[in-house]
């Protein structure tokens, strides 16, 4: 995709990636910010919580975690998203970010439930958030994706699809007992070692 | 639009080789906190093709001015400086309304920050050391701060990080997510740092910010010139001409 085609410019050289290191959940952090929907906005309020862990099994305390997804009728709320016919949601921006807790490693973001969105094949993408992880000690951010394990229509995703079968479950969320009435998704992230999540390159 | 959904725009994917690797051994922190596995590709779908940055830009207020910022009715110590560049995307197109948040330690080389640090340097009640304001439609930005000092950190022995400022943009799309430094040109102290050491020698030089005599203001602060390449998608223009 990148690249100089015939004609076209040599693309500028991108500034270098430097980690986030220790300080921005403290320092940038807005109460709210991992308060994606409230209850005014239209769709399923749901929680979607985990510990990101590293290489050792350790919490990662220092950690940043950002979610940006769709609304409840699979719209993005973005200029390239010009599907008129679906509605923008007031007071839903689609991103949320968490730092996550010292010591325990832990985030948790209140959202809706995202709708579908097209796969540009043609199809429709299951459900998803995506994701982008940073920490003290992560020289790049890491992207990967969050899926509902209630949704049938993981089985029809194309993104799902070209990642290895037996790391898959990295990627999807499971549906466990709900907190204040709302439905409550559980996903640890592993930065590293034997359960390791799925990154993408983004 | 078509069938598929909306038409996506051109996409400059991530070019590793730029940027630092996961694992840098000289930065020990990396060794855990780095994948160990190879990134899984992926399609490129409206996910990917749209991200934060415009809609967040709209909700965030701003605030560039970092000597005033605390609200104490005070003004930071230490040398002023203005710190402006332009954000473009791979293309050379300037990214407008785009948001650029700043963090920094004081000019003692210390960060306003809870969790406590050994460093016993002295705080300053009138700088948080926070600041964020929007690019213009030329894809502009500009901050009033004070230049930060060098501060040890464990790594190793007598180990210091160069004055650096920190930076976050979300940019047009989600692969244009970049978090980086902005060091100063001229430290001799950057050779020695394995965070800015950890860039590959030929694009770690983008990380430095120039004086420029042009951007200086008379009796008033000197000038700094930092620009800010990011990947993915292409910038939308503010306003689109009708096709
Ligand atoms: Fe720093």
């Amino acid at each position: 995709m990148a690249g100089a085609g015939p004609g076209r410019p040599a693309p500028l050289g991108q500034t270098p990636s430097q980690t986030l290191g220790p300080f921005f959940g403290m320092l940038l952090g807005r109460p709210g910010d991992a308060n994606m929907a409230d209850e005014s906005v239209a769709g399923e309020r749901i929680r979607v919580t985990g510990v990101v862990f590293d290489g050792h099994g350790a919490p990662i305390e220092d950690g940043l975690v950002e979610v940006w997804q769709a609304n409840s009728a699979g719209r993005y709320r973005h200029p390239v998203d010009d599907r008129d016919d679906l509605p923008l949601l007031d007071g839903f921006t689609g991103f949320g970010r968490c730092p996550t807790d010292h010591p325990t490693g832990s985030w948790s973001v209140v959202t809706l439930r995202p709708g579908q969105v097209p796969d540009g094949r043609g199809g429709l993408q299951a459900p998803h958030l995506n994701l982008v992880l940073q920490a003290r000690g992560m020289l790049d951010p890491v992207f990967t994706r969050v899926y509902f394990d209630d949704e049938l229509s993981n089985d029809d995703d194309l993104v799902l699809a070209g990642v290895p079968e037996q790391r898959r479950h990295t990627l999807v969320a499971s549906r466990g007992d709900d907190v204040d009435g709302l439905a409550t998704f559980h996903l640890d992230l592993h930065v590293q070692g034997e359960h390791e999540t799925v990154f993408f390159d983004v | 639009m078509s069938a598929d959904g909306p038409m996506l725009p051109r996409l400059h994917a991530r070019e590793h080789g730029d940027h630092p690797p996961f694992r840098y051994p000289d930065y020990k922190s990396t060794a855990a906190r780095s994948p160990d596995q190879d990134l899984v590709s992926i399609l490129a779908t409206l996910s990917e093709a749209t991200g934060p940055g415009p809609a967040w830009s709209e909700v965030s207020p701003e605030d560039a001015d970092l000597t005033t910022n605390a609200g104490t009715g005070g003004v930071a110590i230490g040398a002023r400086i203005i710190v402006t560049g332009r954000v473009l995307d791979a293309a050379g197109n300037g990214v407008p309304d785009t948001l650029v948040e700043i963090w920094q330690a004081n000019a003692a080389g210390r960060y306003a920050h809870w969790r406590e640090t050994e460093y016993d340097a002295p705080l300053d009640p009138n700088f948080l050391g926070v600041g964020q304001c929007h690019t213009d439609a030329d894809g502009t930005y500009r901050f009033l701060t004070i230049r930060p000092g060098p501060y040890p950190w464990g790594n190793h022995h007598n180990a210091w990080r160069p004055a650096h400022i920190h930076l976050s943009l979300m940019g047009p799309s989600l692969g244009s997510r970049l978090v980086t430094q902005l060091y100063f040109d001229g430290d001799p102290m950057l050779h020695l740092d394995p965070i800015y050491c950890s860039a590959p020698p030929q694009s770690r030089h983008r990380m430095l910010a120039h004086y420029d005599h042009e951007v200086t203001e008379a009796d008033w602060a000197t000038g700094w010139r930092f620009d800010i390449v990011l990947a993915g998608a292409e910038a939308t223009p503010v306003e689109q001409e009708e096709a």
